[in-house]
């Protein structure tokens, strides 16, 4: 592969009058990982779609190894050799990993026109593109039936496919993986970047762009605002963030509480589904948290206890009660919340407005001679998004036009109009950006400090160990134990993650910055 | 603030207007409204019979009995569902009250029947859906013939005549110079409004319909609410098919036939989403008053009726290619 420049000058880019990408410079080089970070909004998918092609730039000057190309759709871009990897994935999931690999220009036998598929080159060729990057997918797998990390290297592989590719722009690629899949994918890039090609990535992490990135290049509102040379000692978390935020951060997790001796929630031998035999306790006003690695069944046995799934056997007791909860309704009536890991799919109506979505779990609460109180009930959901900051137009705007961390804040809300005991928080700042996750840590930790209870999910080291009072650790759907604040470190919770009865102890920990 | 005092007197009428225009247009009826309007002026100029109250009224009545069992069909479609099952479960209800009546029965005993049996076939087909997780287009596909069965069983072949007047009098009589089951649908129509938009219960449906799964995790019943939504939808479709028994005067077998065509249109036309989670119950109402206008203006201009059948089709796939762009900013 030859050695590869790719010059972008004064790129610039609008929307409907909004300025996304504003006068942005980017040189990529071969053998070069670049991690472009900044907020929700900041510009870096849109500046990521100009270079692939997806959207033509308002103005722009681009060079390539000195000459000036043009890049006004994707057909131009592929042609120059560059790929991109869409954070939302562009698999067929009912059709194999072969036919998705060859899709749009599958080998065919005999005369064209016949359209007659060559299943033994689709075949191969597949297999040739999971080969270069080294994935152990099987070209015959279904995608449907592949894990995400999977359909991430199916996607990469497609990508790469395109011939004489030399540039890779990754959009979020680690956004919906779990920690250990994501170290993977960064070891992945990093044994692509030493084949020759150039990588570009945005990321909501600053652990990887440490762990991956020769540089960092922040954007804010569409601006180039910084650029940092990841081996330099300038580059500090500290001035990232600064940067990406445009002010300077008080600390992202609020002091400890002091947790009272009082429990809230007991559970004794819960077991159902992957979850085998798991005892712990919550406190009023502490925040818990679950850790261990991702498939440990930390979110299996949190929806046991909120009545999500059915649970086999095992006692759950709330504040002295031994409860039967059998359904998410009467753990609701208890007064225990629940925020879904899957903020869209599981935690709001997105084509319903604020008020609804608030109103939902406790709308009895606003019902009077069978009819709804309206007028009491805008008073609530007015105070509600008072109280946490809910970036709306008003009540009535409809979700699905809010920003991820506004959409959280919702999801919070909703549990808030009443008494609770118990709140069950699981992955609460999944793709949410710095600044809207500040605000999220505090107001969780304010609800703790009213007296409720918090059991929390968290694929975030950081954020796991930022907030936790105490951290109680899973692998393969057991409890392995629980630490208190001062034995809590990564190490002493990855001991216990990892402490797994059955096999496959290969290492995949790469690139691990601490 | 201090520069702009000139423009913070009252807005111009022009501004007033846009606003309720922007308001107007998003609710789910404004398309079906609006072609109403357009259709009726049309057929004012063309035709000198269409806008006589006797005309008018005609119409009012022919759609009534759709518009009813449509407002049925918009809540389950609201909560993501179908029922095909409407056209046999009005007959069955139609049926049930006159074979009753014809028989001696007193007319009550009658009319509770046949609403009763459209519940309970509407239960049916909620306890399948909901609780067994079975795909309502099958079951209610299958309801659709087992019922369309009994209802030929029930007259055992030829028309029930004999019914009590007192029935009759529901589908065929006027209260100030307005036909009965115009009345019906008006109330039905308001009641229900108040359901959707100011009870749990309404505020449930909307949210199954748009998330089930957000629903579950927020408490609501989910399974409950899908088969109170079949049965009220059941116990509306018995309500237009009695009246559509009693507006004939006698129990034909084939009562109702054909009708779920209408009243699945009705609600799609009048802005219900197929997704789910959209809609209203004034928009169910327009609808099938808009395919009452369309078929009446038919015959008024002397279409025959093979191109009648052809023209009702056409008006509901352009409704399905509204839908389809109404739906897609939001989504």
């Amino acid at each position: 592969m030859e050695s590869l420049e790719l010059v972008v000058s004064g790129a610039e880019k609008s929307f409907g009058g909004v300025t996304v990408v504003r006068g942005v410079d980017l040189t990529i080089r071969s053998g070069e990982v670049i991690a472009l970070l900044g907020e929700n909004g900041a510009g870096k998918s849109t500046l990521m779609k100009l270079i692939a092609g997806v959207h033509e730039a308002d103005a722009a000057q681009i060079r390539l190894n000195g000459r000036a190309v043009e890049i006004p759709d994707v057909r131009a871009a592929q042609a120059h050799g560059i790929a991109m990897v869409h954070q939302e994935l562009n698999l067929t999931e009912n059709q194999t990993v072969a036919q998705n690999l060859t899709l749009g220009r599958t080998p065919t036998l005999g005369p064209d026109v016949l359209g007659l598929v060559d299943r033994r080159r689709v075949l191969r060729e597949a297999q040739q593109a999971l080969d270069v990057i080294g994935s152990r997918v099987s070209p015959h797998d279904v995608v449907g039936d592949l894990s995400i990390a999977q359909r991430q290297q199916v996607e990469i592989a497609k990508a790469l496919s395109q011939s004489d590719v030399s540039v890779l722009l990754l959009d979020e690629p680690t956004s919906s993986l779990p920690e250990e899949q994501a170290n993977d994918l960064l070891a992945l890039l990093q044994r692509l970047r030493e084949q020759g090609l150039a990588i570009v990535i945005t990321t909501h992490r600053l652990d990887e762009a440490f762990a991956v990135a020769d540089r960092i290049v922040v954007l804010r509102d569409g601006e180039r605002v910084a650029e940092f040379d990841a081996e330099e000692p300038d580059a500090t978390r500290d001035r990232i963030v600064e940067a990406m935020v445009g002010r300077t951060l008080t600390a992202l997790f609020p002091d400890h509480r002091a947790p009272q001796e009082e429990t809230v929630l007991e559970v004794r031998g819960l077991s159902g589904g992957i979850v085998h035999d798991v005892s712990f306790e919550v406190r009023r006003g502490e925040i818990f948290g679950l850790g261990g690695l991702v498939g440990a069944g930390r979110t299996e046995a949190v929806r046991l206890v909120f009545g999500a799934d059915r649970r086999d056997t095992g006692t759950v007791v709330l504040n002295g009660r031994d409860v039967r909860i059998r359904s998410p309704r009467e753990a609701v009536r208890l007064g225990v919340g629940f925020v879904p890991e899957d903020r869209k799919a599981q935690g709001l109506v997105l084509l319903q407005d604020v008020q609804e979505n608030v109103a939902l779990p406790n709308l009895r609460t606003w019902q009077r001679w069978g009819l709804i109180e309206m007028r009491r009930l805008r008073e609530a959901v007015a105070a509600a998004i008072r109280d946490f900051g809910i970036k709306t137009r008003g009540a009535r705007q409809v979700v699905s036009r809010l920003s991820g961390g506004n959409q959280q804040k919702v999801v919070l809300a909703k549990w808030l109009a009443q008494p609770l005991s118990l709140l069950i928080l699981d992955e609460p700042t999944r793709g949410v950006d710095v600044g809207a996750r500040a605000d999220l840590y505090r107001q969780i930790d304010e609800i703790a400090a009213q007296g409720v209870g918090i059991l929390l999910v968290s694929s975030d080291m950081e954020e796991l160990i930022g907030l936790s009072d105490r951290i109680g650790v899973m692998a393969e759907g057991r409890y392995q134990g629980t630490l208190a604040a001062s034995e809590v470190t990564q190490e002493a919770i990855l001991r216990l993650a990892s402490k797994l009865e059955s096999l496959d102890t290969t290492p995949h920990r790469t690139g691990d910055h601490t | 603030m201090k520069t702009a005092t000139s423009r913070t007197q009252s807005p111009s009428l022009l501004d007033v207007a846009h606003r309720a225009w922007t308001a107007f247009a998003r609710r789910p009826e404004s398309g079906a409204i609006l072609s109403v309007l357009v259709i009726g002026i049309f057929l004012s100029i063309a035709t000198t019979q269409f806008l006589t109250v006797a005309n008018l009224m005609l119409v009012a009545r022919g759609f009534a009995f759709t518009a009813i069992a449509a407002m049925g069909a918009f809540l389950v479609i609201v909560t993501g569902g179908i029922d095909l099952s409407v056209g046999s479960v009005m007959g069955l209800a139609g049926l049930t009250a006159a074979f009753l009546s014809a028989n001696g029965t007193s007319f009550l005993v009658a009319l509770m029947a046949g609403l009763a049996a459209g519940a309970l076939v509407g239960l049916v087909n909620g306890l399948f859906t909901a609780h067994m997780n079975l795909a309502p287009f099958m079951v209610t596909l299958g309801m659709l013939s087992v019922v369309r069965g009994i209802d030929v069983a029930i007259t055992g072949g030829t028309p029930i005549q004999g019914i009590d007047p007192a029935i009759t009098w529901l589908g065929q009589g006027y209260v100030l110079g307005i036909p009965v089951p115009v009345w019906i649908m008006v109330v039905l129509g308001i009641l229900l409004t108040i359901v959707m938009k100011r009870t749990t219960f309404g505020w449930y449906v909307y949210a199954i319909g748009g998330n089930i799964e957000a629903a579950r995790l927020s408490g609501v019943r989910v399974r409950r609410v899908k088969a109170a939504v079949y049965t009220i939808a059941g116990l509306l479709a018995a309500i237009g098919g009695i009246l559509l028994t009693a507006r004939l005067g006698v129990g034909e077998s084939t009562s109702g036939t054909g009708y779920e065509l209408d009243v699945i249109a009705a609600a799609v036309i009048g802005g219900t989403s197929l997704t789910g989670g959209q809609g209203s119950v004034a928009g169910a109402i327009w609808g099938a008053a808009l395919l009452g206008v369309v078929r009446n203006g038919l015959v008024l201009l002397g279409v025959s009726d093979f191109w009648q059948t052809i023209a009702i089709g056409l008006v509901i796939i352009f409704a399905v290619v509204i839908d389809r762009y109404r739906s897609r900013p939001a989504a």
